[in-house]
């Protein structure tokens, strides 16, 4: 069962977070050695992301996070650096499902006000989040119920491993 | 009510009458993975402990993204493919044998399939009329052991294109144009689908390079209707039998419609770092070029040899201007060879490779320095995707890649096409 009361402070990146930008393609010969691959985390897009990160933080994106190529290991190497949610305004499509499968929640939300540094506070059950360093709450839209009971397992693998097929409930 | 190609599709295969918005479970023809995200793949399929696949004489595995390798580690990762292929009884392609997506298209896509490829850019194999998209290792190991995936049913916008393209424009200038036009999120989650005259006569090539861009607007599929075209297609590739002529309803439902003519479209390039960031040719003209590559799933057919050929035919490429072209798979290097275009590229002093992705995802073949620029007709010009974040990429038609080859900058093909 997933935490629901997260706790962190916000790295901040703009729009258009490419994979490529989360896990570089020319780290493509550690993408089997992924505690490896973990350390060049956006590395292209914030240098000291894997310096600075710390366990529960938050990634927070404009619109388009995790746009581009299919590659699993991007969402991975976020959640191997600790990050306990990544938020953003919107992300891309299969970029959203891996997060899912691999059991990293995946918020949508206004994040505009959301600064570098800010203290926040996500409860996934009622789905808010509290800005500790501005007193702003936010709301966040609400994951499709199938993503949900992925998500409630802690992703597609534990998932298929306690029902052995797909057993949605509507 | 009408349905649209996606929900035509999807209701078919799911049994149940889908519409937009709905999350349906579906069987899939065809799951298949490759060099690079294939061994995650493994990894997770073992993880599941679901031990066996569903159909493992159609969950094909390509060695395509680094082939042949350039590095040890990578070289161990496809000897984890290559055995696994050979565990589980999944046919493998050979490095050599050229990128997956054109690869499905050649040997294994239908009209009405569901295709589940772990690459963004399956997406091509809607040119043929199945329902092809782009998944990441985990849903491609559970689709590989259940034989099955679940959808959310998109919604659609349908692209409707009327009139012919003018002389040195093609479809690559028209999904340039249309991505431009959407924004890089602007289809996210939707299907696109594509309609009006304009595509009654493009080819298999041209509907496969629109398709292919479909992810570049987010979008989760990009679909072509099944037409005579498409027959004639699966008829020389030997599945003329598996032929079904596929149309959206005429009261089918679209959340959004987009008309292009394609009369007023000239040569596009969309420019560093996103690939909405689209002008005219001539707005660039004249830009310095480091690299040209003429290669990738969305430009590197026959036809889109055959346009390079006709420009670089007698030519010498600029002596500053590295051109690297890359034929999409073993077929066409073939028919390329046997027409000429190879010895006339050679003769241009192009470096020719294997079938593969070669320079396109940043890994060999083609890494640029800092600094330098890379014309490319490729789909994906976001920062560091040739291998250097310090580097430059702009994604053009072969035709637009050729003549730039020549001058060395960026030079619109109007004037070079005989
Ligand atoms: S050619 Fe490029 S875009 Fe196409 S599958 Fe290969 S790496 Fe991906």
């Amino acid at each position: 069962m997933l935490k629901t009361m997260l706790k962190g402070k916000a790295i901040r990146f703009g729009d258009d977070i490419s994979t490529d930008l989360i896990a570089p393609g020319r780290y493509t010969h550690l993408r089997s050695n992924l505690p490896e691959l973990a350390k060049h985390a956006f590395e292209d897009a914030d240098p000291n992301f894997t310096a600075r990160v710390q366990q529960g933080d938050f990634v927070i994106a404009g619109k388009n996070f995790g746009l581009g190529s299919s590659r699993e290991q991007a969402p991975r190497v976020i959640k191997m650096n600790g990050v306990s949610a990544v938020i953003a305004k919107s992300v891309g499509r299969i970029f959203f499902r891996n997060a899912i499968n691999i059991g990293l929640p995946v918020l949508i939300a206004d994040t505009e006000n959301i600064s570098d540094g800010d203290e926040l506070e996500v409860d996934l059950a009622s789905g808010t989040l509290r800005n500790l360093s501005t007193g702003d709450r936010l709301k966040f839209g609400k994951l499709p119920s199938v993503m949900i009971q992925i998500l409630d397992e802690g992703g597609l693998i534990p998932y298929v491993k306690k029902f052995g097929d797909f057993k949605f409930q509507d | 009510m009408g349905k649209t190609l996606t929900e035509k599709i999807l209701s078919n295969k799911s049994g149940v009458d889908a519409k937009a918005g709905d999350i349906v479970i579906v069987p899939a023809d065809l799951v298949f993975t490759h060099d690079i995200s294939g061994p995650l793949t493994i990894t997770q399929f073992k993880e599941s402990g679901l031990g066996k696949l569903a159909n493992p004489k159609s969950t094909p595995i390509f060695l395509d993204h680094c082939a042949p390798s350039p590095r040890l580690e990578l070289a161990n990762d496809q000897k984890v493919l290559r055995t696994f292929a050979q565990e589980f009884g999944c046919p493998l392609y050979q490095v050599g044998d050229g990128i997956c997506h054109q690869l499905v298209v050649e040997d294994w896509a239908n009209p009405g399939d569901i295709v589940l490829g772990g690459d963004s850019h399956t997406c091509t194999i809607g040119g043929l009329g199945a329902f092809a998209t782009g998944m990441g290792s985990t849903d491609i190991a559970v689709a590989m052991a259940l034989g099955k995936t679940w959808l959310r049913v998109p919604e659609t916008f349908l692209v409707k294109i009327t009139g012919k393209f003018p002389r040195g424009v093609y479809s690559k200038d028209l999904i340039l144009h249309l991505i431009g036009l959407l924004g890089a999120e602007g289809a996210t989650y939707k299907a696109l689908e594509f309609g009006g005259d304009t595509i009654r006569t493009m080819t298999m090539s041209q509907r496969f390079t629109v398709a292919n861009m479909a992810v570049e607007a987010g979008a989760k599929v990009g679909l072509f209707p099944a037409d005579e075209i498409n027959r004639a297609y699966l008829e020389t590739h030997g599945r003329g039998d598996r032929f079904q002529s596929l149309l959206p309803d005429p009261d089918a439902i679209y959340e959004k419609v987009v008309e292009i003519d394609a009369r007023k479209l000239g040569p596009m390039v969309a420019q560093p770092h996103s690939v909405d960031n689209v002008v005219p040719v001539s707005k660039v003209a004249g830009t310095k070029v480091d690299q040209v590559f003429i290669g990738s799933c969305t430009n590197a057919r026959l036809e889109d040899l055959a346009v390079a050929a006709s420009i670089l035919n007698g030519k010498k490429g600029h002596p500053q201007t590295r051109l690297i072209i890359v034929p999409a798979s073993r077929t066409v290097y073939r028919e390329a060879l046997d027409k000429g275009y190879i010895k006339i590229f050679i003769n241009a002093g192009a470096a020719v490779l294997n079938p593969g992705c070669a320079a396109c995802a940043g890994i060999h073949q083609g890494i640029l320095a800092k600094d330098k620029m890379c014309l490319s007709t490729t789909n994906r010009n976001f920062k560091g995707r040739m291998g250097n974040p310090e580097s430059f990429v702009y994604l053009a038609s072969p035709a637009t890649a050729a003549a730039s080859a020549i001058t060395g900058e960026i030079t619109s093909p109007e004037k070079c096409l005989s």
